[in-house]
């Protein structure tokens, strides 16, 4: 009987290491081989770089060859004001949604989240349209306007989810003691909501970093250009130049897997709703 | 679920109560509406007109939707992009899900060790963005590296080797593999998490009976995440009718080779933002979109009407 249990929790590991190969394999592939010489990347692309075959060459290339710190302030900046704003207002409505019923409330509520399933995408021809007109085209103001309100709806649903679980005690005493309503949201209720702040956050900030689209649409100019349109468009003109595309991959990679290995917990646990302990 | 207005509120006078809704709702409630559900109109309002060559456009009424639906010069690349696109998503349900599931199901047996660094791993491809995975698969695949043919070389296979990448018969399914590749992360954690939330006494009451594990995850866990595998499927559905970053990325706007990879995303984008073949057409792109919306509010309602009232979901 433990003999068969041990067999059978081994086939369940080889089973478990074998898909971990797989899901890390080209990442690591990647990685490994923008380290090295080009003659080495295609003589053993296999091992990992050593005295010889290391080179940074693809690094300076990238450096060089493309606008990639311009392109990295750009994705923190429209990435970062946008998931600020998805959070502000995102809990500002959440609040009044839940807390002050009026005619109505669950009629706006079904209305902001409409953009859970409906993707922003399909009315890109008149957000450009509209962008042009407003002056904003080429701007990161567009980015973020339009990624603020393709993250509203899951944040508020999430946030709103979260304030119906906060005891109703504490806010009632404040009331009691006169505190305005405003500071009562700021001062009582905000401080509250850190913990789902970091769901948020990773549902804010992965599809805006990782978004090509709406760059690709709404910005033509290399000083607005975020991270993913212009590793897309180095990668694409410098094909044939080995080392700086593993080097432009590998920068792309890099930033968004220590966030996410620093993260992982807390992402996890909010993708299933703190259900993993 | 009549929850009691509370009395602060239900006393508050009106003006203060507007007020109040203005200041926390008002900023995304504008927003939203103006970034998000105008342009959704308005890009339906536009399918309804055409462009003149002066620059101005006027109302033809359905004739868009004619022409993308009958015209050849359009309904041939329209049709293509949604037979692609039905592929497309029939190989990420085939794959993507049943892996995903089994992947959740071991993940989920009782006294397995290591699994926060499993789910971490399993996990990571879904983090990254398409454009990184799919040139990282294009230079795997690629001929001239020749990983993936050794790869396959030293488990027998060699000859399989093909430039999967560039044949017309393979380019879609290759691509769709590469996006189940990433995603599956997506139903695993999902239903991982629905698998954990089913109490412990159903399953140690089918053990006592005698049943084995993988009985008792076909027989008694399975039936129960059903709902969570609706969700899921309803997710995959949206996302593939909306994809479009990865073939791009791979292939190009033109998603070749001849059209092979063409998905509705890939012809909405040629249609509207034009390409080396052709002008961008705002008016028909936005007919595009709006069968494209309707296609993902089919879905989306089958779901909602079809799938989720058979499913009473368990309530634990």
């Amino acid at each position: 009987m433990l003999l068969e249990q041990r067999a059978r929790s081994l086939a369940v590991h080889a089973v478990l290491v074998a898909y971990s190969a797989l899901a890390l394999g080209p990442i690591l592939l990647v990685v490994m081989n923008s380290f090295k010489a080009r003659n080495a990347i295609f003589d053993s692309p296999l091992s990992p770089p050593d005295s010889s075959t290391f080179s940074l060459i693809g690094y300076a290339k990238v450096f060089r060859a493309s606008h990639i710190v311009v392109y990295f302030e750009n994705s923190l900046i429209v990435t970062m004001v946008s998931m600020g704003l998805v959070l502000l207002f995102g809990a500002m409505a959440a609040w009044a949604l839940s807390e002050y019923r009026f005619r109505g409330s669950t009629a706006l509520g079904l209305f902001l989240s409409i953009g859970i399933m409906v993707p922003i995408r399909l009315g890109s021809v008149a957000i450009l349209n509209m962008m042009r007109t407003l002056g904003l085209n080429d701007t990161l103001t567009a980015l973020i306007l339009v990624y603020i309100a393709q993250g509203l709806p899951m944040a508020i649903f999430i946030l709103s989810e979260f304030i119906q679980q906060i005891p109703m005690d504490l806010r009632d005493a404040a009331r009691c003691d006169g505190v305005p309503e405003t500071r009562i949201f700021f001062e009582v209720i905000a401080p509250l909501l850190r913990p789902a702040i970091a769901t948020v956050a990773v549902f804010t900030i992965v599809p805006i970093w990782n978004d090509l689209w709406f760059p690709l649409i709404l910005t033509s100019s290399d000083s607005t250009h975020t991270i993913t349109l212009g590793v897309q468009q180095f990668l694409g003109q410098y094909i044939t130049d080995w080392n700086s595309v593993l080097a432009a991959l590998s920068m792309a990679i890099l930033p968004v897997v220590v966030i996410y290995v620093i993260f992982s917990r807390q992402l996890i646990a909010g993708l299933t709703s703190g259900a993993v302990k | 679920m009549a929850e009691p207005v509370p009395q602060v509120v239900a006393q508050m006078p009106k003006a203060k109560l507007i007020g109040l809704l203005a200041l926390f709702l008002g900023p995304a409630v504008v927003i939203y509406s103006a970034f998000s559900i105008y342009p959704l109109l308005a890009t339906m309002q536009l399918a309804t007109f055409t462009g003149e060559s002066g620059g101005g456009v006027h109302f033809v009424g359905l004739a868009n939707f004619h022409t993308l639906l009958t015209d050849a010069l359009w309904s041939k690349p329209f049709w293509n992009a949604f037979k692609n696109n039905m592929i497309f998503f029939a190989i990420h349900m085939a794959v993507q899900n049943p892996i995903g599931i089994a992947l959740a199901g071991l993940l989920s047996l009782p006294g397995l060790k290591l699994k926060s660094f499993y789910r971490t791993v399993f996990f990571l491809p879904t983090m990254l963005s398409v454009v990184i995975v799919g040139f990282s698969w294009n230079l795997i695949l690629s001929p001239l590296w020749g990983v993936a043919k050794g790869a396959l070389t030293v488990v027998g296979l060699g000859s399989w080797f093909a430039p999967w990448l560039g044949l017309e018969s393979t380019a879609l399914v290759t691509l769709a593999l590469m996006s189940v590749w990433q995603f599956v992360g997506i139903p695993m954690m999902l239903i991982y998490a629905a698998l954990l939330n089913i109490p412990d006494e159903l399953v140690d009451a089918a053990r006592v009976d005698g049943l084995g594990q993988i009985r008792i995850f076909f027989h008694i866990k399975l039936p129960l995440v059903l709902p969570t595998i609706g969700l899921v499927s309803v997710l995959t559905f949206v996302g593939n009718f909306n994809a479009f970053d990865l073939i791009y990325s791979v292939k190009g706007a033109l998603a070749g080779p001849n059209f092979a990879s063409d998905i509705l995303g890939t012809f909405f984008y040629r249609t509207f933002f034009g390409n080396q073949l052709q002008l961008g057409n705002p008016t028909m792109g936005s007919a595009v979109a709006t069968v494209m919306f309707f296609i993902i509010l089919a879905g989306v309602c089958v779901y909602l009407f079809v799938v989720q009232r058979r499913m009473r979901r368990y309530t634990f």
